[in-house]
């Protein structure tokens, strides 16, 4: 009785895929008007899908192209100071550099939201290029260290003095205008996140993979392995920098310190629970983890028992039961949720028959078939 | 047989190729032809710098001193240089003034393929990704078109010719396995099957018969010779399986401790004292 597995028709997939596609369209529509959730539910929404798009990023440099890169946090701080910069409305900018006065050359410069959030992209992945050529010749751990480094170098400019009248320096950037529609970000992230499918799908992205497994058989393979870990570099800052005007479009007010290195690791955090190379993982572990952030916010506010007090529930504990929760995946779940797979309707339906199967396996005591259990490794 | 060389190309030439690590010399003034459509054997006992010989060739390392032309034209050439300036012990000092390296993939580019001595597959991808991949060098369109999907004829065309060299290799039944997945016998002809999907004219073999029976070295002797043919190719081919080395090679070089000790056919290899003296004590 070996557990067979079945693949789904192409029809019923096509109707399935529609209809979470309608299902996604109808919910965000729901939110967006206030039928479902509060303001607080569209907010925690918001931070999911900016992180998906950023973590697909990550990820498309980690997961895909086996490159340990930790500068995340600096390319979204150049795409948000960008977005924020270009994007403060002009009769707000008084009040936001009431210090230092704007710089001439920038005080009367408004974009689009969307025209800025591309040239944040362009900016950040124009800092990936200047610093890929020494960085990405260094190995694994080397680069690490210096990714991290830049991006801290990109926090210490922007709060730099000479920096003010750009900056707004260590006072932050507020009245930043909000996006005027949920659709913005989920579409916006959506469409990001494809174009890196694509790309990963496509004949480079197989290239990025053969670096991933094994960099001498990939360069024997005749793939120049300078130039494309540069692309799967540059191509992750810039949405990484879209990312990051999103984030700045999201809260509003930014300051460089919201771009520390802690960012970074919640991004971490992200992919290697959603798996490192799967897509749909980063995306699932992006709303796992933003709203658990959120739910885990209990555990800040005091707690009583009658009336004694309990002493452990305060301001950080929340922090701790994440971290806690990190080592678990980290020590008990290497592969994260999805490994290096994808979301596939067969994989779930193949996921939910085989349950029954378990359990009926289990009721007859048969556990000595185990072996059997066959799953085509496609 | 090999009187008759001179009129045929030559494709691969090694020319007092050395390579120093630190005090190693692991390889040292290696002087090395192969001729078109010649398959020729390097053999040697362990240690002796026949990997590293691949290794120069196919830019790993740039020599420490001395050339190496692909069809008479210089693909490597180097002189000891910075620290082994004094540290170079080998011979044909100052004999080479110029730099010129190229890195693996570009050696690749110009049709010099090769298989790895401890299997170097793509492990996690499946066995046709990793012909597939093997594609990329052809790729004209820039990122952009391809990740748009506008290149989907030469992508259409990477993969038909994928999937024909897996038809042709007799590999389409494993095709969606996981290349860790198989014994290490077929990961051994998926690798050279990898290595032919860039298109070489010389091809590299770094102890194709490890590890395999007498059966499955016999199968894979027919293989070589027939992919030598189907492919034009010419190969050059590190083995300690005597049979292998015996039953296919027309010339033979021996290395030991880094030096060539012994060149010829295979009946003259056999008969070469210094050979047999190297090979002493050293059981297979
Ligand atoms: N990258 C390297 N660094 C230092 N020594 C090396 C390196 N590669 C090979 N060697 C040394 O060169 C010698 C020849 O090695 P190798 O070419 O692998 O031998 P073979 O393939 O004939 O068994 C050995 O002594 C080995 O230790
Ligand atoms: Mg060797």
């Amino acid at each position: 009785m070996a557990f067979e597995y079945k693949r789904l028709n192409k029809t019923t997939k096509i109707i399935l895929t529609l209809l979470l596609i309608a299902g996604c369209i109808v919910l965000t529509y729901m939110l967006d008007k206030g039928i479902i959730g509060t303001s607080y539910t569209v907010r925690i929404v918001r931070i999911s899908v900016i992180y998906a798009l950023i973590g697909v990023s990550m990820n498309l440099v980690n997961g895909f192209t086996g490159v340990f890169s930790l500068g995340q946090a600096g390319f979204m701080a150049i795409g948000a100071y960008t977005v924020g910069v270009l994007t403060i409305p002009l009769a707000s900018r008084p009040n936001v550099y009431y210090l230092v006065p704007i710089s001439e050359k920038i005080q009367d410069l408004v974009m689009p939201f969307g025209v800025a959030l591309i040239i944040g992209g362009i900016f950040a992945a124009i800092f990936a290029a200047l610093i890929g050529t020494p960085v990405l010749r260094l190995k694994s751990d080397y680069l690490a260290i210096a990714t991290l480094g830049f991006s801290e170098i990109v926090r210490a400019i922007i709060a730099n003095n000479q920096m003010w009248p750009i900056t707004n320096g260590s006072l932050g950037l507020k009245s930043i205008p909000t996006f005027p529609s949920l659709f913005i970000p989920v579409i916006i992230s959506t469409v990001g996140i494809a174009f890196m499918v694509l790309l990963i799908k496509s004949s480079y992205g197989r290239a990025f993979k053969a670096i991933r497994e094994d960099e001498v058989a990939a360069e024997a393979m005749g793939i120049n392995l300078f130039k494309h870990k540069g692309l799967s570099f540059i191509i992750s800052a810039f949405f990484a920098g879209v990312g990051g005007g999103l984030l700045a479009a999201h809260l509003t007010a930014i300051d460089s310190n919201q771009f520390k290195i802690m960012v970074t690791y919640e991004l971490l955090l992200i992919i290697v629970l959603g798996g490192l190379g799967s897509v749909t993982g980063t995306v699932l572990s992006s709303f796992m983890i933003c709203s658990g952030k959120e739910l885990l916010r209990w555990f800040d506010l005091p707690h009583s028992i009658g009336t004694w007090k309990i002493p452990i529930f305060r301001p950080g504990l929340r922090m701790v039961i994440f971290s806690l929760l990190l080592m678990t995946v980290v020590l008990f779940w290497r592969r994260g949720l999805m490994g290096r797979k994808e979301f596939s309707w067969d994989g779930i339906y193949n996921f939910l028959r085989r349950w029954p199967w378990r359990v009926r396996r289990l009721i007859r005591g048969d556990y000595s078939k185990k072996q059997e259990e066959v799953t085509p490794n496609a | 047989m090999h009187d008759n060389n001179g009129m045929k190309n030559n494709v691969l030439k090694m020319e007092n190729t050395s390579m120093q690590f630190g005090g190693v010399l692991a390889l040292n003034n290696l002087n090395l032809d192969v001729y078109e459509g010649e398959i020729v054997g390097l053999i040697g006992p362990n240690g002796a710098g026949k990997t590293t010989a691949f290794n120069v060739v196919t830019g790993v390392y740039p020599p420490t001193n001395g050339a190496v032309y692909l069809d008479r034209e210089i693909l490597v050439e180097n002189y000891p240089q910075g620290k082994m300036k004094e540290l170079y012990s080998g011979e044909s000092k100052g004999k080479y003034t110029v730099a010129k390296v190229l890195t693996p993939d570009r050696i690749t580019k110009l049709r010099v393929a090769r298989t790895f001595q401890n299997i170097r597959l793509f492990k996690d991808l499946t066995v046709y990704e990793n012909v597939l991949i093997a594609q990329h060098v052809k790729q004209k369109s820039n990122w952009l078109f391809a990740s748009l999907m506008m290149n989907h004829k030469e992508e259409k065309a990477m993969r038909e010719e994928a999937m024909r060299l897996l038809e042709i290799l007799d590999l389409v039944d494993v095709k969606e396995k996981t290349a860790s997945s198989l014994p290490y016998g077929q990961q051994r002809h998926i690798e050279i099957a990898r290595a032919l999907a860039t298109d070489p004219k010389l091809l590299l073999l770094d102890e194709p018969a490890a590890g395999m029976n007498p059966q499955e070295s016999d199968e894979l002797m027919h293989f070589i010779g027939r992919i030598r043919k189907d492919f034009g190719l010419s190969i050059l081919m590190i083995e300690h399986h005597m049979q292998v080395v015996m039953g296919i090679c027309e010339r033979i070089y021996v290395l030991d401790y880094g030096k060539l000790i012994a060149e010829g056919s295979p009946k003259e290899i056999q008969s070469n004292k210094k050979v047999i003296e190297a090979y002493l004590g050293v059981d297979d």
